[in-house]
């Protein structure tokens, strides 16, 4: 379980507006609003990154926006560093990361040499190397082919099924609807909408100013 | 790869304890133990000082240029010791008044970067403070009450460790020691920096606390390895960056290896300001800072090319 309440400022702006937000195991929520909506403030909230906040850094993992790392690690080092909360070396789990994200090919490689979405899945190995039970990711598809975006997407939900809470931020709202349980419409700093996917859709759609649909017609998506 | 540095730390040692003025050969024991023995020990202390907290700030400012010089310890510990010279205190005050310096120097460090330390506000205010020192020194050398306090001290500026005493040993290694046990224990911590401080901070590493022992350790090594060596450059700039190639990049495995490459790199400079005279038609030693200098700048250029390349 995690959650967060309260309002946010940030340099004399408020940032979000009273927002009340809860997230259980087996819940895959995807969070969505345009830019500078309050999206990554809300996730820092949930990690306990603002200012007088706390998490549990063994239980609660959080991935930022565009995560580097500053020297060439290899990609093995990277995904260890997931281990540094639990102080070991994790057995298994760090290689059981690797393989998830499908980067056994590349474990002894500079992760400076890699793709900008090869980098992406190290971070997100990274993460899941800690085994926490509550995930925190901004933009975890970002940077990632259509085919990567999915097969991230239905790891997560793995994730969730398994037991885990898993709280993303996600820019593509077909790849959200297509799996996440709950969605969270973030608009201006307040939570403008916060419920079953099909039903949040008219919301996401006003906040973005776009014709969302649900379509009856076959879709480009894989089951 | 340490324990070939290591080997090469031990070799230079005794290459070192077996070369004096009149070129290689045993000395009786008094020569060796009171004039070569504590100019080795100093070389591998200061080296290694250098070497260790060039690596750990490089890893904690996540920054490849990041150099002890950088947190302003050294000029602080240098003010001291010019100082010193300025009032005509005996050799022995030197080192005292340096590390008087470096204290001072580094309670101001902490009191401008603030409470709560990043890496920009280490940095800043570590700038602010070389940038003090550096005018200390030089109003303390416009205003020195004759030449031979001038010269005395723009030499030991330079740095070197000629003529040092047992007692500059017995000065110099606690607080060397001290900072190196100290900075030893930041690896996985630093590892985890590489990330940025706030994903370290969720990985649960209290970032403002390491900084603070960071900037402390170095603050103890380097101020205490500048009391006794003076401005000796270059070291803990290029060792971390000469060991990358073949340990890789991840901070926690440079820090012993850089400690021991820092004495190696330091031991050899030195044994070289020794020989210089005996071969090349000097009148005197040349200044050890500027060896390293001269021997490091080279190799910053190599480097410069290959990260642009």
């Amino acid at each position: 379980m995690i959650g967060f309440a309260g309002s946010v400022a940030l340099a004399g702006r408020t940032v979000l507006h009273d927002v009340r937000f809860q997230a259980g195991p087996g819940e895959l929520v995807a969070v969505v609003g345009p830019n500078g909506a309050g999206k990554s403030t809300l996730l820092r909230g949930l990690a306990g990154l603002l200012p007088g906040g706390r998490a549990d850094p063994v239980r609660v993992a959080w991935l930022p926006q565009g995560a580097r790392c500053a020297w060439g690690m290899s990609v093995a080092e990277v995904v260890a560093l997931g281990r540094v909360p639990h102080g070991d070396d994790g057995g298994g789990a760090v290689e059981d990361a690797i393989a998830a994200c499908g980067l056994v090919a590349l474990r002894g490689e500079r992760i400076d040499r890699l793709s900008g979405g090869q980098q992406r899945r190290v971070m997100l190995a990274r993460v899941l190397a800690g085994a926490p039970s509550v995930l925190l990711l901004d933009e975890p598809a970002a940077d990632l082919d259509p085919a990567a975006a999915h097969e991230v997407m239905a790891l997560l939900r793995a994730r969730a099924e398994a037991g885990a809470c898993v709280v993303a931020v996600l820019h593509d709202i077909g790849l959200a609807l297509h799996h996440v349980t709950r969605m969270v419409v973030v608009e201006g700093g307040w939570i403008v909408a916060d419920g079953v996917p099909g039903e949040v859709l008219p919301a996401a759609a006003a906040a973005f100013g776009l014709p969302y649909g649900l379509s009856d017609r076959p879709g480009l998506l894989p089951p | 790869m340490r324990i070939v540095l290591a080997l090469a730390v031990l070799a230079l040692a005794v290459l070192g304890l077996l070369t004096g003025s009149a070129g290689l050969g045993l000395a009786d024991a008094g020569v060796l133990w009171e004039l070569r023995a504590p100019r080795v020990a100093l070389a591998a202390l200061v080296g290694g000082a250098l070497g260790l907290s060039g690596a750990v700030l490089q890893g904690a400012l996540r920054n490849p240029l990041a150099d002890p010089a950088l947190l302003g310890i050294g000029g602080a510990a240098g003010v001291g010791a010019v100082a010193a010279f300025y009032w005509g205190l005996g050799i022995v005050a030197v080192p005292l008044a340096g590390l008087l310096g470096a204290g001072a120097g580094c309670a101001l460090l902490f009191a401008l970067a603030g409470r709560t330390l990043s890496a920009t506000a280490l940095v800043l205010a570590g700038v602010a403070i070389a940038a003090i020192a550096s005018a200390l020194q030089v109003l303390a050398l416009s205003l020195a009450p004759n030449p031979y306090a001038l010269a005395e001290a723009t030499f030991w500026l330079m740095g070197g460790l000629a003529d040092r005493a047992p007692l500059h040993v017995w000065m110099a290694a606690p607080p060397i020691l001290l900072g190196g046990a100290l900075l030893l224990r930041l690896g996985r911590r630093l590892d985890a920096l590489a990330l940025g401080e706030e994903v370290a901070a969720s990985l649960g590493v209290p970032v403002s606390r390491t900084l603070a022992l960071a900037a402390s350790g170095v603050a103890l090594s380097v101020g205490a390895a500048t009391s006794v060596g003076g401005g000796i450059g270059f070291v803990g700039l290029v060792v971390p960056h000469l060991l990358r190639p073949v340990l890789g990049e991840r901070p926690s495995a440079l820090l012993g290896a850089s400690a021991l490459g820092g004495a190696a790199l330091l031991l050899a400079a030195d044994w070289v300001a020794r020989v210089a005279p005996l071969v090349l038609p000097l009148s005197q030693e040349p200044p050890l800072g500027v060896l390293t200098a001269l021997l490091g700048a080279p190799f910053l250029v190599r480097i410069a090319r290959r990260v642009a390349a």
